[in-house]
């Protein structure tokens, strides 16, 4: 691999996909004030992708979404698409999955649909830095703050890279997509409104993920949780994972933007490690709620 | 705690204090109402100032509520506990559950410093209806709200939003049957017992009231701090006069 050290550069937006976000690790701190976590839905992904440009982990790199992207960079730049698997080009050539490309100057680096998983990762060496919001750069679509989705045309400032990214010595350890996306649950802390009955269902039941899912939250389809108590619940804090059961009694897991309170009640909590595989999972995966 | 199904503690005032688990990584402790959630809510800053919370990442006021999240693990959380029994070391986070049990609460010293005064025109589109539910007439609405004094109980559904509390009850009112599409920034509303002001057009269900002069100054996430109303804030609405005032270009909708 030739050097690659050319500083800073542009990234422009060729084709930006169903819903193609910068992120980041987020801004965790700020729930207090209505702001949520936003940041990468599939952390080890996204952090290995950064960790094989020659990254830090918290470097901010784009998320796509099933059906990928295309971007330009005006410098010549190595590049890493990993999470969902997809075919990869540069400049119409395939090129390697999951593993550091060079990608030309000028040279159209194309992301192509998953064909396992939902979200896409593209890291840059040097990162991308469009200026940061509370000291971060993800893209929160529900209170939007961060850079909006990317729009045709568009065009994003990289980073400068750090060194040489790390010699890669045989393939990466990616995950592979499970048929059947089980959620460890620890229940609590509105368990109490719901029956006996529904909490049993809540963990024998088979769920299947519902198209509606977004990086609010995984949407399930399947039997209604009946409350054992009605009435409104005051709002109050929720947490990533946290599992909420709107007035339709199906469960909703919450993902990175979340809203910061709610006044449906949480049955459980799905812990964030296990929140990355439930962010690649399609609709119409086979859910099951386990007690962790 | 360890089997995950919270802990309650009888207070001196005759008051509970119930702490339930929110994930392996958090609490939320629930108290008997709004006041004692915000003395819970100063303790816990207060003690976090001292250094006493470690590794919390967030304290998360609602309305009866303060939610505790990103408690770091011990590092012998798990483990078999070391001297016999064969039970478990709890963990951190059952271990700050137990100690927030323990908490004894001084009485609640509201903050000294001064409230924010935020300008308004009392124009809503609700006006109407809000004077009808109170049973006063409309040009009697903004004499009755702005004498109010506000607190931001807590914040949510947007950036730079408050739930702000101090309506006394008979002046709660009730969310509009059919919500609006769109609610313009700037737009001071009503629901329940709470009165806000939306920071950026949304769609909303609150009865509008008027409008504040600069929306722009609740939230900017250049400044420190970037929410004009953090949770525990002060606020008093002060009557603007019309005429001197632009009416936005944002239609209320209907």
């Amino acid at each position: 691999m030739t050097s690659v050290r050319e500083g800073k550069g542009i990234l422009h937006v060729v084709r930006p996909g169903a819903l193609t976000t910068v992120q980041d690790a987020g801004r965790p701190g700020w729930a207090h004030l209505g702001v949520g976590r936003a940041g990468v839905l599939d952390a080890p992904a996204a952090r290995l992708a950064n960790r094989l440009a020659g990254n830090r982990p918290g470097a901010a790199l784009l998320e796509t979404t099933v059906t990928g992207c295309a971007v330009r960079p005006d410098r010549t730049v190595v590049a890493v698409v990993g999470g969902a698997g997809c075919r990869v080009s540069v400049d119409g050539r395939p090129v390697a999955w999951g593993a550091p490309v060079r990608v030309p100057a000028g040279a159209v680096l194309d992301v192509g649909p998953a064909v396992s998983g939902v979200r896409g990762y593209l890291a840059f060496a040097g990162g991308l830095e469009p200026e940061p919001v509370l000291g971060s750069r993800s893209a929160d679509l529900l209170s939007g703050l961060g850079p909006a989705p990317l729009r045709e045309g568009d065009t994003l400032p990289l980073g400068e890279p750090a060194g040489e990214p790390p010699q890669c010595e045989g393939p990466a350890p990616w995950p592979g997509r499970p048929t059947e996306l089980v959620l460890p649950l620890h229940l609590g802390p509105r368990h109490a409104w719901f029956t006996a009955a529904a909490l049993r269902t809540l963990t024998t039941a088979a769920y299947r993920v519902s198209p509606h899912s977004n990086r609010i939250g995984l949407r399930t389809e399947g039997p209604a949780l009946e409350r054992a108590r009605d009435g409104e619940l005051p709002s109050e804090g929720m947490v990533l994972g946290a599992i909420q059961v709107p007035p339709d009694g199906l469960p909703v897991v919450f993902l990175n933007d979340h809203p910061t309170t709610g006044g449906y009640p949480v049955v459980g909590v799905v812990p964030e490690t296990a929140l990355a595989v439930a962010a690649q999972a399609v609709p119409g995966t086979r859910v099951r709620f386990v007690r962790a | 705690m360890s089997r995950g199904d919270g802990g309650t503690n009888q207070g001196d005032d005759g008051t509970k204090v119930r702490v339930l688990p929110a994930g392996p990584h958090a609490l939320l402790v629930e108290l008997a109402d709004g006041q004692h959630a915000e003395a819970f809510h100063a303790e816990l800053l207060r003690r976090r100032e001292r250094g006493a919370l470690p590794g919390v990442r967030e304290i998360v006021p609602g309305a009866r509520t303060v939610l505790l999240d990103g408690i770091p693990d011990g590092i012998l959380d798990g483990i078999e506990d070391p001297r016999g029994g064969g039970g478990r070391v709890p963990t951190a986070r059952d271990r700050l559950a137990r100690e927030l049990l323990s908490w004894q609460l001084p009485p609640l010293h509201r903050e000294t410093h001064d409230a924010v005064e935020i300008p308004v025109v009392y124009d809503g589109p609700d006006l109407d209806e809000v004077a009808a539910l109170w049973g006063v007439g409309a040009d009697e609405v903004p004499a009755l709200h702005s004498r109010t004094a506000f607190r931001v109980a807590f914040c949510g559904f947007a950036p730079g939003f408050g739930y702000l509390t101090g309506l006394p009850e008979r002046l709660h009112v009730p969310r509009r049957t059919t919500p609006r599409t769109k609610v313009p920034a700037g737009a001071l509303a009503l629901a329940g017992p709470y009165t806000g002001v939306y920071p950026r057009p949304s769609p909303g269900g609150w009865q509008l009231i008027g409008r504040m002069v600069d929306p722009a100054a609740l939230w900017d996430p250049a400044r420190e701090p970037a929410a004009l109303l953090g949770p525990g804030t002060r606020v008093r609405f002060v009557a603007a006069e019309p005429e001197r005032v632009p009416v936005p270009l944002t239609e209320a909708g209907s």
